[in-house]
């Protein structure tokens, strides 16, 4: 019997020489990066938008609505910054979304990327630089954090807390402070060999600290003085701060304000340089 | 650069190391390795754990600087031109990482991305390679659903998206059942053909002999040898090999008896092997001397003699 041979289609090969320009990697691999990691949200989109949603409905029912009511009542109405207290929490509630949309895309996929499926290895042995890997996250974190803090807004929305005037600048507020608090993050993440619960202590002494102790729900000033510190390092009071004189009209003074905006860019440059580092570091091994 | 070395990349040298070299602080992974490897030859780096073949080729995937010595890929520096020569290499790394969210066809797709590929081209490419790894009825299938010689036939199919110059394959089969293995081999073949170069590295001393045209045995980061599996065989082995076992606690004594008998003998603790150009005759010698072993076996000189003679026998974790 004759032996069975597969008849098979020869590959067209023109040659990486001739096919691939260096070029244009070098150039937007950024964006590329950015493209695998929408790709792979994409296939999340249900929960994200649960999430985007569900989230904000529950906590604007239970905590702006409930506490709202309770406070509104004993202190009067308009009684904190001369609006109501939905109005006055709304905007920590964005910068908090903002922060946590971010967060989300830049800790447990670095993790990732760098150790359980090691795909940073696969982007670098491409055109791929460690420092464009670092962009593309970050450019897709923001992606996540512009489209869950719009969701939120539209909660907000139609719950009567903020105006449709105000979305353009609560959003650019809130990314602020997902962009710097992410670029941080980014670069933690990046640094450490594995999770061993290292982002549950982070969430219980960093980021609920931050929540609650940043004026989300009080003017800062009502807390006693050696507390208060918490939120001038947390871009979370930044933010918040920001947001409120941005949309409503709080008052805070102008230099506040751009201390405000420097500390949140700050915090981003301190992120990106540090990531950066940590990434072409850890690729070259 | 040296003149010289410039001029030789023109040519048809693909990969040209002098002097390589990479220390960690004080410890030496390369010390100072010299080879070329020239358009459409199948390369091998051998080695036990340890003597710095993955190093050696992290600093040819122009991932990881070297901190001595030469290297020129494709006429280019790797510590200088890293991303333009990786836009030309391909790269099938000893661990899979496919990402395991997106499915079969998407993590070519977007491996063809990060080359700077467009979408029409890589639409029609993806066929191919799915095809190539007899993997097109699991292009809908997420990675983790694959087997493991799946997921290493798409790492390889990934890693010629971008119709690579130079094909990077660090350990490509271990972990592969032995059908899975020759379908590999057959991909490579074929990819050879199409004038593909290939450098591999391998801890299977037949597939070495099976892929390569040249290869270089390692050991604690220096080249111990350089040849093709035929000559390296003629030049540290023998024409035959003869394995007699006389029970683990007599083989030491009985070898004693042995001597003079081929041209080189090794007492294991479990056998006795000889080396000679005709096994039978040895054996004639070794029962004429009266002596019977429990088992007998000649077989040809294998790569792997010269492997475990240049690198010795001792376990390395």
């Amino acid at each position: 019997m004759a032996p069975e041979v597969r008849a098979e289609t020869k590959m067209t090969w023109v040659g990486a020489a001739k096919l691939v320009d260096p070029q244009v990697s070098i150039r937007f691999g950024a964006f590329f990066v950015a493209e695998n990691r929408l790709r792979n949200m994409a296939k999340w989109w249900k929960s994200i938008i649960a999430f985007g949603l569900g989230n904000p409905s529950l906590y604007l029912l239970s905590i702006g609505i409930g506490v709202g009511s309770l406070v509104d009542s004993s202190l009067g109405p308009n009684a904190i910054d001369n609006v109501s207290y939905l109005t006055f929490l709304a905007p920590a509630l964005l910068v908090s979304a903002g922060i946590q949309g971010a967060m989300d895309e830049v800790t447990w996929p670095t993790v990732e990327g760098f150790v359980w499926t090691r795909t940073f290895f696969s982007m670098n042995s491409t055109s791929i630089t460690g420092r464009q890997i670092v962009s593309g996250i970050l450019m897709a974190a923001m992606a996540r954090c512009v489209f869950q803090v719009f969701l939120y807004e539209l909660c907000l929305l139609a719950f009567g807390a903020i105006s449709w005037q105000s979305i353009p600048i609560l959003l650019l507020v809130s990314a602020t402070a997902g962009f710097g608090f992410s670029a941080i993050m980014l670069a933690f993440s990046a640094s450490i060999k594995d999770d061993d619960g290292v982002f549950a202590l982070v969430g219980r002494f960093i980021i609920t600290p931050m929540f609650m102790f940043s004026g989300t729900f009080y003017p800062i000033t009502s807390m006693p003085i050696y507390l208060q510190w918490i939120g001038w390092i947390s871009p979370q009071w930044h933010g918040t701060n920001l947001g409120r004189a941005l949309s409503y009209g709080s008052p805070v003074e102008p230099w506040l304000q751009g201390i405000h905006w420097a500390l949140l860019l700050m915090l981003a440059v301190i992120g990106i340089t540090w990531a950066n580092r940590v990434f072409e570091s850890r690729l070259a091994k | 650069m040296p003149k010289d070395v410039r001029e030789e990349a023109s040519s048809e040298a693909m990969i040209i190391a002098t002097g390589l070299t990479k220390k960690y602080g004080d410890f030496v992974a390369v010390d100072e390795v010299n080879f070329t490897v020239t358009r459409g030859e199948a390369f091998g780096l051998l080695g036990p754990n340890g003597a710095g073949k993955s190093t050696t080729m992290k600093m040819i995937a122009a991932t990881s600087l070297r901190t001595g010595g030469n290297l020129v890929i494709l006429g280019k520096d790797p510590n200088k031109q890293g991303p333009e020569i990786r836009a030309h290499l391909g790269v099938v790394p000893q661990q899979d990482n496919l990402d395991r969210e997106l499915k079969v066809w998407e993590n070519l797709m977007v491996y063809g991305r990060y080359f700077g590929l467009s979408r029409k081209f890589l639409k029609g490419k993806i066929e191919e390679l799915l095809e190539f790894a007899q993997l097109g009825e699991k292009r809908n299938s997420k990675t983790e659903e694959l087997s493991g010689g799946m997921k290493r036939r798409l790492t390889i199919a990934r890693g010629l998206v971008n119709e690579p110059e130079i094909l990077l394959l660090d350990e490509p089969t271990t972990g592969l059942d032995p059908q899975a293995r020759h379908i590999l081999w057959d991909r490579l073949f074929r990819l050879k053909e199409q004038g593909v170069t290939l450098v591999i590295t391998t801890h299977y001393m037949d597939e070495a002999e099976q892929l390569c045209d040249r290869l270089i045995v390692m050991d604690k980061g220096k080249i111990m040898a350089e040849g093709a599996p035929a000559e390296l065989i003629k030049r540290y082995s023998s024409k035959e090999v003869l394995e007699v076992r006389f029970g683990s606690d007599n083989n030491a004594s009985v070898s004693e008896k042995l001597k003079g008998i081929g041209e080189r003998l090794e007492v294991l603790p479990d056998r006795i092997l000889i080396y000679a150009e005709s096994g039978e005759k040895c054996l004639e010698q070794i029962v004429k001397l009266g002596l019977e072993p429990v088992t007998s076996l000649v077989r040809r000189s294998s790569l792997e003699d010269v492997f475990l003679r240049l690198t010795g026998r001792t376990l390395v974790e």
